[in-house]
């Protein structure tokens, strides 16, 4: 992000892409289930704006539905702050939030028809009101028809859009998705999630999904926050923080990475790979994260090749590699258009400069 | 950005855990209390013996003799409950026997015949007067005593052993056995070795069930003249009105019913690893009988002409071939309203009182709620006749304008059926989600309103099983509505019993054949979780 230029004295200046509304912010959230154990979730905090979709990607345990489900109210934290529009709702009981949530079995009311359910939450709009706006919610999600079906009687992905149209029918100033596609088959998850995203963008909806598929936070999200063990590793776009992983947990949670060790001088690292090129400044021993598919093979006679193929796997529109370079092994994706036998050699270029770990 | 708030707001995570709204906590509380009546008022009547007479009343010989006789009396209807149900649930889970579906329905209906109703029946057997003698010209002593407790007892009584063993043998997991086998072991030793110590968490639940039925019961005891310690209450009270001592005999049999629940946690705790795992493989294929096919039909033709057949004709005899004037029979109706009228009433306030117990307990988790929930099964473990007792202590020493009303009979029924009530509630709360309430609240509604759009709702089936299991309770319950029901007011228990004790065999048939075919429908409802069990 750009630094003030009028020398405000450290002032940030917003990302014009954003509108300046911070919607909600979180300080130095922090819950023990049990006193003496290891934090669920150990001082979180992060700002999102209006209308921006934030994923918190983490493994399972790391605290991310814990962190969401006292954003919702739904548990209290030991420490720490939410503000939502700037006004402190911490100890506020969840039906004073004006927060909605959708859950993970959607949490359909069973003995409710799904016209029921979504006029169920309409409490702010008078009784002869909500038929109507039951169902503009309901064709908005395509599911007109199927007023008077019980929850049951629907598919998985319908299930999944009622929750989603009475969750918004509140019109709630955020909504909480918890792992919102795990329930859907794959088919599916690729095009609820697209459908889901434009109808929040399209209706400015201020969004925080907890997810522990990679794929669905770099696709979905705005705003990327990994999390391990109770804490945010970090916070940023999903370009930024699958290019620049700021640790080692970071890099392997989002996909498959090569870590490699050099000595920094003046903008190069001296790696086993030959020398990269990194931002300036750093000088030292450091270690590197190189994506797999940053790298490129080239076939070379036995006598002046480097590398030796170990394992190769065909995923379609490419291979996934394994190598053994010096006894190191490295991981490479490359096009399914020419194929390297297992136990052939080759030689690995770096078509780009890897991201700087700290130690 | 740092917030001075963020500070302040932090308490300890004791505090801030969530807390159960008051609407719930206050009837909990209230229930809680009611439990500990009985119990306090036990103690208190029992302490009321000058320090002399206490030492003389405790270590009486009597008592010895008692405990002595009542342990007998246990082992006795363990035993012929063991040889009544073990088989019979091992035919039609692990052999190819004909009609298995029948065969278990039948191994249920047992229940519906009371304790008091299948002693009336063996007492109608033999002796001068009875059928055999009055039939056939078969003379045979009067069925009493001992072995006719016993045999009363164990008749009604196997079927709770005969499901658990059936629902043990079903769960079990076919892969252990087969991997015995395929390690050398022969069939005797399996069954030894890896059928039974699997079986055990089953067998020691249902023996333990019988065992407190087999204390708490009073009516059978009572008209078998079998001096066990219930008996010797009821003489205490009823006849020598030495109230003291039958506070000491009823706090006595206390002690021996925690016994027995202490003995079953003791076994099962040493014993964790031979719990049946959730893990079912597949079906076991059922073996042919072949040879042994004569002597199974056999043994469950002599099950059934026992468990049911007998008491059956027994009564067919009271009432066809030898009715009693017609105008007893038009007593029944009205005697049928009394214990419904009384019976419904007690039905509605178990559900209600339970209603926020289990929701507290399965919503709520704390060490107070559980110990709130906890408190319910008091009333539950308690053997009747005592809470009974407990109750007239209760009404005579602190509410006399409650003495000899129905309210006491009521308020009594209640907290001896709460568990009952608590059944069906509690596992249907624990089948529904929480997240569905969780959508209410963040919906803006409050957890009173919630509670009544979204929970109560879909308790309806829960509640109304709630119900009925509790009504069908009270409808056949003999000891308490024998000490507190007010006097003239005669129930259909009350009147087999009375007129039992009298020798009016014909007299109390009506009665009798009205509880067996009303408690009919309390089996249906067994049979029906059962089979809700099964489909699973």
């Amino acid at each position: 992000m750009s630094q003030s230029l009028l020398g405000q004295g450290g002032v940030e200046i917003e990302d014009p892409r954003h509108s300046p509304e911070v919607q909600i912010e979180v300080n130095q959230l922090t819950k023990l289930f049990r006193q003496g154990e290891r934090a669920a979730v150990n001082g979180i905090s992060f700002t999102l704006h209006k209308g921006d979709i934030l994923a918190l990607l983490g493994p399972s345990g790391c605290g991310k539905t814990t962190t969401l489900r006292m954003i919702a109210g739904f548990e209290q934290p030991d420490s720490g702050q939410i503000l939502l529009q700037g006004q402190d709702v911490t100890r506020l009981s969840p039906q004073a939030r004006k927060i909605g949530f959708v859950f993970q079995d959607y949490a359909l009311f069973p003995h409710m028809t799904i016209a029921q359910n979504v006029a169920f939450a309409m409490r702010h709009l008078a009784k002869r009101e909500r038929p109507a706006k039951t169902r503009y919610w309901l064709e908005l999600m395509g599911l007109q028809g199927l007023e008077n079906r019980y929850p049951n009687e629907l598919s998985g992905g319908q299930q999944q859009r009622v929750a989603l149209a009475r969750t918004l029918a509140a019109e709630p100033d955020l909504v909480l998705l918890d792992e919102p596609f795990s329930n859907l088959d794959a088919s599916l998850r690729e095009t609820t999630r697209n459908e889901m995203r434009a109808l929040f963008k399209r209706s400015g909806t201020t969004v925080i999904l907890v997810t522990h598929d990679q794929a669905e936070a770099l696709t979905f999200a705005d705003q990327v926050g990994v999390m391990n063990a109770g804490r945010l590793e970090q916070l940023d776009t999903p370009q930024h923080v699958y290019q620049y992983p700021s640790n080692a947990f970071v890099a392997r949670f989002l996909g498959h990475t090569n870590l490699l060790y050099g000595d920094a001088d003046n903008g190069l690292v001296k790696t086993a790979l030959g020398d990269l090129q990194i931002e300036p400044g750093v000088v030292g021993q450091v270690r590197l994260s190189l994506r797999p598919e940053d790298l490129h093979l080239s076939p070379a006679p036995t006598c002046d090749a480097a590398a030796r193929v170990i394992s190769r796997e065909f995923r379609g529109h490419d291979y996934f590699y394994t190598l053994e370079q010096d006894g190191v092994q490295y991981c490479v994706i490359a096009p399914s258009h020419h194929c390297f036998d297992v136990g052939s050699w080759v030689n690995i270029n770096v078509l780009r400069g890897g991201s700087v770990l700290p130690h | 950005m740092s917030h001075p708030d963020a500070q302040i707001s932090s308490t300890g995570p004791l505090l801030l855990r969530k807390r159960p709204p008051i609407f719930l906590l206050v009837p909990a509380i209230f229930v809680a209390v009611c439990m500990f009546i009985p119990l306090v008022y036990l103690f208190v009547r029992a302490g009321q013996a000058q320090p002399d007479q206490l030492l003389e009343l405790v270590f009486r010989p009597r008592n010895l003799e008692l405990l002595w006789n009542t342990l007998l009396l246990t082992a006795g209807v363990l035993m012929i409950c063991s040889f009544l149900a073990f088989p019979l649930a091992w035919l039609v889970t692990r052999t190819t026997i004909a009609a298995k579906g029948w065969l278990t329905v039948l191994a249920v209906v047992p229940l519906a015949v009371p304790g008091y109703v299948m002693a009336y029946a063996l007492l109608g057997i033999g002796g001068n007067l009875g059928v055999l003698s009055q039939l056939f010209g078969i003379r045979i002593a009067n069925i009493s005593g001992y072995w006719g407790a016993v045999w009363a007892l164990s008749l009604y009584t196997f079927p709770y052993l005969f499901l658990n063993l059936r629902a043990a043998l079903m769960g079990l997991d076919t892969s252990l056995e087969e991997s015995a086998q395929s390690l050398g072991y022969s069939r005797w030793e399996v069954l030894l070795k890896v059928i039974l110590p699997h079986l055990l968490p089953a067998i020691l639940a249902g023996y333990l069930v019988v065992g407190l039925y087999v204390l708490g019961d009073f009516g059978a005891v009572a008209l078998m003249r079998y001096e066990a310690f219930s008996y010797a209450i009821f003489t205490q009270y009823s006849g020598a009105f030495d109230r003291i001592y039958a506070a000491w005999l009823s706090i006595m049999l206390l002690a021996l019913a925690g016994m027995f629940l202490l003995m079953e946690a003791y076994v099962l705790k040493r014993k964790r690893l031979a719990s049946v795992g959730s893990g079912v493989g597949r079906a076991v294929s059922p073996k042919p009988l072949g040879a042994w096919q004569p002597l199974a039909w056999l043994y469950v033709a002599f099950v059934f002409m026992a468990s049911i057949g007998m008491p059956v004709a027994m009564l067919g005899y009271w009432l066809f071939l030898a009715p009693p004037d017609i105008s007893v029979f038009w007593q029944v109706p009205v005697t049928f309203m009394h214990s419904a009228l009384a019976a419904m009433p007690a039905a509605l306030l178990a559900v209600v009182l339970a209603l926020p117990l289990c929701f507290l307990s399965v919503r709520y988790p704390s060490s107070v709620t559980r110990l709130l929930e906890r408190s319910a099964y008091i009333g539950y473990a308690l053997p009747p006749l005592t809470l009974g007792l407990a109750m007239v202590f209760f009404a005579l020493q602190t509410a006399f304008f409650f003495y000899q009303t129905l309210g006491l009979l009521i308020i009594a029924w209640t907290i001896a059926t709460l568990a009952l009530a608590m059944g069906p509630i509690r596992s249907a709360l624990l089948q529904m989600r929480p997240s569905t309430e969780e959508a209410a609240y963040a919906l803006g509604y409050t957890p009173a309103a919630t509670f009544w759009h979204v929970v109560f709702p879909r308790l309806r089936r829960a509640v109304l099983a709630a119900l009925a299991l509790v009504f069908l309770f009270c409808m056949k319950e003999l000891p308490i509505t024998f000490l507190l029901a007010p006097t003239g007011y005669s129930t259909l228990a009350v009147t087999v019993f009375s007129r039992t004790t009298e020798g009016l065999m014909a007299e109390a048939a009506p009665f009798a054949a009205a509880i067996v075919l009303f408690s009919g429908l309390s089996v249906g409802m067994v049979l029906n979780r059962e089979a809700q069990k099964g489909a699973r």
